[in-house]
């Protein structure tokens, strides 16, 4: 059995022993991604176990455990941990948590300080937490992020994106029920297997594969019928969980929409991105800026690669985040960091561009940045582009399911009387080009 | 022909059309939740009596509708865009629609760019809202309505939710307000909430039109919203059935109607709802439960005739008043449990003629008296003592339990918790504004279920599915128990379900606790609510140990306080005698004070003897006409240092600067970097309603905390001025005072100037700087400010940018070094005189009078010397906290924290805006370092409120747990 160490300040280690002998708990946050995810850490010798559960117990462990007034992604994630250490599935002596740190002026970065304090409360304080972060805040003897890893990790999320992005635009239309998703899968376990392999990271091959990926996609039978097409975005746990948007994307689909949840890639970026902008706002140094810019641009070429094979086969493609980026210009500065910040606004604006004007944006109630960045900026955008139909949705234990869906139909009775009036006017002109058709074809009889 | 339904919150509705779109039938009827057996009803009528409607294709529409018409494969029409369909056809050319139901309120704008708005999860008070006050006020809605055109004066009343606005009515009703007057308030506190909450920026004009229950039955109302908007809208012809019609109007399916009255009238919902374990497994257990209970019981005596020595003890809580006389042995000789429909004034003196009337020759030696009306009652009838409320249920609850370790009482409006340690008070919880869900609101849901509490109650001791509805506050709580309801849970479920929520709110929410072990296995439950045997049931369960309920649980704070006057002795109370209660007279007069900006509304009662008594007043200077003694609070000095940077003339004309948020720790910095570049320097100046009201209706999130939305105001307010270019520039990160690991402001500070530019249109007409800019890098500073202020002011020079900074920053440290200084002097002081030191700790900008509602001046008024966090914060050494501290105003809290642990004669009191997200985190950061140290944690939640009442039992109870309390 591993032997439990401390560091200096009294924190709980994730040691090299225990890697061999731990089960590492992930929380769900993005299903497709999230599984990628895990396949990569397993094959990096850890056993990860991805929390498939759910159900309304794990708002009420949260609840117990978590002051009341934090940001509901925190009572989640959180209650999801506890609720799982106190099943009976795991031996607790032999379990580890993973929670990922962004380290933001944002609540978020207090998530995993917030999960130790509960660990205690409900007498789990022996539970190593190991925190996921690119900003090198905590380190563990046991858990290492390596450049490998790391590109791995990355090019997950890159394959996540793709496989996300054409579910979703295939799946509504599907003739055969079910097809988009078992595609889905498929490419899962099989990147997955590539990287057991050490294969499917490079840039070359993550082309090859998105590109057989995207044309698979073009392989299931449609029916493409108008539907309402709707943006999702938002704070990124409840934008992505099921368990914390009372599972939006399936409630949407119910109601006969097209769903566009813009990528994890653009949120990757623009927290890279800040780090350029800090430097180009405030002063900093060239020697950072150079580094943090290689970055960039390292997962820029993902981006580059994740475009051009779904525009290949005829797929919206996600806008390059410099374009997402430029949207915003002239509507909120760059400096707007936390959370998901200026993205968030940007992200509304670029669905609107690309014909996903319908949009929930959904936030855990009295998220903070989100009311600059989301609330605040809603009537901005719709001077910009008065395309928008947006409904802002709360989330949190108590709000109920049943005035949040209400809200939504407010939002789609709009959005369905402005596609019936589209269909409307593309019948029009239709009927005008071919009577004009007709006209031309009965002129050129009599002549 | 077509009907439509609209199955609201509380109603349905119901509109039969013909085919020229005129009215042929309509109903509107309460449902009392019945909605499929109502619907059902409704139906058959109209296919019996309605030639035709066989044939009539039919649509259904409301908040509750949604799960019937899934069911029963009828069309859903969302009530919002039902009503658009229904104004656009019966009233086109109308511009905004406004629109108050049972629990939603909406604003639809029709004309220049359709919008639709409904208020948030958490704004409740619309209909019900008006329906529970005038419950309140112990009128039906027409009386109401009827009360509110005679009203003189309005008060002002919280108009963020309808728990918030209750809290301030109370008090209002307790210190003798007029009801015609609360009436009237209660409809301006709607206005503004629906006015603010929704119009969101954008202006409301053209025609308007008035829809809903509550808008067509109340005429002050609307007066109340013509008077807001500046306008004269219309309430049309059938205006209840609007969303009905509109649901109508849209319908365009045939239905087979007997097929769908009979799915209706089957319905019975899905039964997927959430749900607990039974209360009690069986009538036995039951009957042990009661029978334990029934052993904490007093011993009693027949008062009639009694002639010995007495006390009497008074509770006058917010939603009813208690009475106990004690023999010299303890023996309850009288008690009455009143509930208290406004004026508790009159309640008392019905109680004394009785105990007066029964025994003519009782010799009273003492009394005392506690809960909100303590004050007024006993200065109307000369009572020997008045003590907090704590004080007086730990009294009796030890005559229970001599060892208590923990009391919890639940009462009509609040929730009072406290740990026993040493045998002292040592941890207070009390229930924030937002969750006071207890006793009363039990009482709201079994009266609009149609039951009385009693029966209510009794209901859901034997529930098979107690239903799980979470622990939140009321408003939420409405709309679960409507899921819940539409999902099948049976009327015992819900009852049994509201009393475990009452519990779990209590423990979870309030207490924070998560189990019995950290509140001791001592436990006495009291208060009105724990004589409900389900509450009390689940408590036990819910804690997993079996407590103590003295049968007398309603009237521990009277009996408590009975034993308080016993303890004190003496021979004779100064308590009116029957003669004088005959002479008895109470004359109110509401007035406002004027002596200082706060304006305190003031009721001043006037007794028959010509004495008087002034409620309301936030300070003592109504009543001894001395201003108050400033010389050891530190807010009030914060508050002068800021007021005295004054504009000076420059040559680059005036810029203006917003007094909020972090611009009140700012202003030396900006005020001396513009200066110093010639600019005429123009501050906002200190808050008051009035600034608030000038920019309430721009705010986009309704669930922001109020420091940020009273900006609005003062943006608002420089640009009435005539200021034509506002400084407010977005500020990521603050000073580094080395004191934690980063230096962040929160969110909503750092980038509030973007929410400004985006949602207040008069701001595109003048210049708003709002750039970002990083302090934190003194170095890079002046050059990165150069480029921003270049790109407005050409001819400035890199040269003068950095002089002026040079100074700003200098100015800044000796701001802040002055602050220090005072904050030294004041301990000094304090420690010479043996006076009691508060840490009143929160943010720079909770110096604002407006946010702090005079919190420092009342404490003062206790002889407590104030410092504030930042002027301790430098005291002691960067240390690790089990948080990431990266906020920099609230490191210094958790400096403050640590500091005044290691001293005797200091205690913090935290400052908590309401909807402060980050204060989630400290504040339980904060006790933590409190409590390692022995210390108590004592927190206060502000927002737009202005109730003091239970700051006041907050902070006596600190006093008189450290052993102040005079």
């Amino acid at each position: 059995m591993a032997k439990l160490e401390y560091d200096k300040t009294g924190r709980l280690l994730f040691t090299k022993q225990m890697k061999d002998e731990y089960t590492i708990l992930m929380p769900m946050m993005a299903p497709i991604h999230f599984n990628m995810l895990k396949n990569v850490f397993t094959h990096y010798g850890y056993k990860a176990v991805l929390l498939e559960t759910n159900g309304p117990e794990i708002a009420q462990v949260g609840l117990k455990y978590v002051h009341n007034d934090t940001c509901y992604p925190a009572l989640l994630v959180i209650g999801q941990f506890i609720h799982a250490l106190q099943s009976g599935k795991y031996d607790v002596h032999s379990t580890a948590l993973m929670i990922t740190q962004t380290g933001g002026g944002c609540r978020a970065s207090n998530y995993i300080h917030l999960l130790r304090k509960a660990l205690k409360k409900a007498g789990f304080e022996f539970v190593p937490v190991i925190s996921l972060n690119l900003s090198g805040l905590e380190k563990n003897s046991g858990f290492t992020l390596t450049i490998p890893l790391v590109r791995r990790l990355a090019a997950g999320l890159v394959y996540g994106d793709a496989l996300m992005l054409l579910r979703n635009q295939i799946q509504p239309y599907e003739v055969n029920k079910g097809e988009a998703q078992r595609l889905v899968d498929k490419w899962v376990t099989e990147l997955s297997k590539e990287f057991a392999n050490g294969k499917g990271y490079a840039a070359k091959t993550i082309d090859e594969n998105l590109d057989k990926i995207a044309c698979s996609f073009t392989e299931i039978k449609v029916n493409r019928i108008p539907k309402v097409k709707v943006g999702v975005v938002g704070e990124i746990y409840v934008k992505y969980a099921a368990l914390g948007n009372n599972d939006l994307e399936r409630f949407l689909a119910e109601q006969g929409c097209e769903v566009n949840l813009p990528g994890i890639m653009g949120f990757m970026l623009f927290k890279v991105d800040n780090r350029l902008e800090d430097i180009k706002l405030y002063g900093g140094s060239k020697l950072k800026f150079k580094i943090v810019e290689a970055l960039m641009n390292y997962l820029t070429g993902l981006e580059t690669s994740l475009i051009a094979a779904t525009k290949k086969y005829g797929f919206l493609p996600p806008s390059s985040y410099q374009h997402t980026k430029s949207l915003v210009k002239n509507v909120i500065g760059y400096g707007s960091k936390m959370g998901e910040g200026w993205l968030l606004t940007a992200e509304m604006l670029e669905l609107t561009e690309t014909g996903y004007g319908n949009i929930v944006c959904t936030q855990p109630f009295g998220c903070l940045p989100n009311h600059i960045n989301g609330k605040g900026m809603i009537r901005r955008i719709k001077s910009v582009d008065d395309r928008a139909n947006i409904v802002a949705i709360d989330y949190d234990p108590g709000a109920p399911r049943v005035n949040q869906e209400n809200r939504i139909k407010l939002m789609l009775a709009v959005a369905k009387e402005n596609l019936n009036k589209e269909i409307e006017e593309q019948k029009a002109k239709e009927q005008e080009k071919a009577d004009t058709k007709q006209k031309k074809q009965k002129t050129a009889t009599k002549k | 022909m077509k009907i439509g339904l609209d199955i609201g919150s509380t109603t349905i509705k119901c509109v039969v059309l013909d085919n020229n779109n005129k009215f042929i039938y309509s109903t509107y009827e309460r449902h009392y939740s019945q909605i499929t057996q109502k619907m059902g009803e409704i139906l058959k009528y109209i296919r019996l009596n309605i030639k035709g409607a066989d044939k009539a294709c039919v649509a259904i529409s409301g908040s509750a509708g949604m799960g019937v018409a899934e069911s029963c494969g009828l069309d859903f029409i969302q009530e919002v865009y039902a009503t658009r369909v229904a104004v656009n056809t019966f009233l086109p050319g109308t511009d905004v629609v406004i629109e108050l139901g049972g629990e939603d309120a909406k604003i639809l704008f029709l004309s220049g760019g359709m919008e639709v708005r409904m208020n948030g999860t958490c704004a409740g008070g619309t209909g019900a809202f008006i329906d529970q006050m005038a419950s309140l006020l112990n009128v039906d809605i027409e009386q109401f309505n009827a009360l509110a055109t005679q009203h003189e004066k309005t008060y002002t009343i919280a108009s963020r939710c309808g728990v918030f606005a209750k809290t301030d009515i109370q008090p209002l009703l307790n210190q003798g307000a007029r009801k015609s007057d609360i009436a009237q308030s209660i409809f301006a506190a709607v206005v503004n909430q629906t006015v603010a909450g929704l119009a969101q920026g954008r202006e409301i004009e053209g025609n308007v039109v008035y829809l809903g229950g509550p808008l067509t039955f109340m005429s002050q109302l609307r007066k109340q919203f013509d008077h807001i908007l500046d306008t004269k809208g219309t309430c049309p012809e059938n205006s209840l059935y609007y969303v009905a019609a509109g649901a109508a109007l849209c319908a365009d399916n045939t239905i087979d109607f007997k097929e769908v009255i009979n799915k209706v009238t089957k319905y019975t919902g899905s039964g997927n709802f959430a749900f607990n374990k039974p209360l009690f497994k069986d009538k036995k257990e039951y009957e042990e439960f009661v029978s334990r209970h029934s052993r904490a019981n007093v011993k009693g005596k027949d008062m009639n005739g009694y002639k010995g020595k007495a006390y009497i003890g008074i509770d006058a809580g917010s939603t009813t008043v208690k009475g106990v006389v004690l023999s010299e042995n303890k023996e309850m000789l009288f008690s009455k449990y009143l509930s208290n429909s406004g004026n508790p004034v009159p309640i008392i003196k019905e109680f004394l003629n009785e105990v007066y009337k029964i025994a003519p020759d009782i010799e009273i030696v003492g009394s005392a008296v506690t809960g909100y009306g303590e004050e007024i009652i006993r200065n109307a009838f000369c009572i020997d003592h008045g003590i907090v409320e704590t004080v007086a249920h730990f009294t009796a609850a030890k005559d229970f339990m001599p060892d208590v370790e923990f009391i919890i009482d639940i009462g009509g409006q609040d929730i009072k918790c406290f740990k026993i340690h040493n045998g002292a008070i040592d941890n207070i919880f009390l229930n924030e504004a937002c969750s006071s869900g207890c006793g009363s609101f039990l009482q709201t849901f079994a009266n609009a279920l149609g039951y009385s509490i009693e029966e209510f109650a009794s209901k859901g001791l034997f529930a098979q599915h107690p239903v799980d509805l979470g622990s939140r506050c009321t408003v939420f709580m409405n709309s679960s128990v409507k899921q819940a309801q539409k999902d099948g849970a049976t009327i015992e479920d819900i009852s049994a379900g509201l009393s475990l929520s009452v519990v779990k709110n209590a423990l979870y929410k309030v207490i924070r606790t998560s189990g019995p072990d950290e509140l001791g296995k001592k436990i006495v439950v009291q208060g009105g609510t724990f004589l409900n045997n389900a509450v009390l049931r689940a408590f036990e369960t819910e804690m997993g140990t079996p407590v103590v309920r003295p049968v007398i649980s309603g009237l521990m704070g009277a009996y408590g306080a009975a034993l308080y006057a016993m303890g004190k002795g003496g021979e004779k109370s100064t308590i009116l005698n029957a003669k004088q209660l005959d002479d008895f007279k109470h004359v109110i007069k509401v007035t406002n004070c004027g002596l200082c900006q706060n304006n305190c509304r003031l009721t001043v009662n006037t007794f028959a003897d010509g004495r008087k008594f002034i409620a309301g007043n936030r300070c003592e200077r109504p009543i001894t006409k001395k201003s108050p003694d400033k010389s050891l609070n530190i807010y009030d000095y914060k508050l002068q240092l800021l007021q005295s940077y004054e504009p000076k003339e420059g040559t680059r004309g005036k810029i203006g600067l917003p007094m909020g948020l972090n611009m009140y720790e700012m202003l030396p910095f900006w005020h001396t970097f513009l200066t110093n570049l010639g600019f005429e320097v123009i501050t906002s100046g200190i808050s008051d309603k009035k600034v608030y009201a000038l920019g309430n209706k721009t705010i986009p999130s309704d669930t922001i905390c109020f420091p940020a939305k009273l900006v609005h105001g003062h943006v608002q307010k420089l640009i009435d001025m005539g200021v034509e270019t506002i400084f407010y520039p977005c500020m990521s990160y603050n000073f580094d005072e080395g004191l934690g690991d980063n230096h962040y402001n929160c969110p909503v500070v750092a980038y509030y100037p973007e929410v400004i530019g985006a949602n207040m249109n008069s701001v595109s007409k003048i210049t708003l700087i709002k750039d970002y800019v990083g302090i934190h890098r003194p170095k890079d500073f002046p050059k990165k400010v150069f480029e921003i202020l270049k790109k407005h002011y050409p001819d400035i020079t890199l040269k003068e940018v950095r002089s002026a900074s040079e100074l700003a920053y200098k100015e800044y440290e000796a701001h802040i070094a002055r602050i220090r200084a005072k904050g030294d002097e004041i301990i000094k002081k304090a420690e010479e005189e043996n006076k009691p030191i508060f840490v009143l700790s929160g943010r720079p900008y909770h110096v604002d009078p407006e946010i702090n509602h005079g919190i420092d001046r009342m404490i003062s008024g206790f002889g407590v010397a104030i410092v504030s966090e930042d002027s301790v914060s430098n005291r002691v050494e960067k240390f690790s906290t089990t948080v990431l501290n990266q906020w920099t105003y609230h490191s210094r809290l958790y400096a403050a924290a640590k500091y005044i642990a290691g001293r005797k004669d200091m205690n913090l009191v935290q400052l908590v805006s309401f909807g402060c997200g980050v204060d989630a985190i400290t504040t339980d950061e904060v006790r933590d370092i409190l409590e390692s140290e022995g210390k108590i944690y004592t927190q206060i939640k502000i927002d737009e409120i202005t109730n003091l009442g239970a700051v006041k039992i907050r902070i006596r109870s600190l006093l008189a747990a450290i052993g102040e309390e005079k």
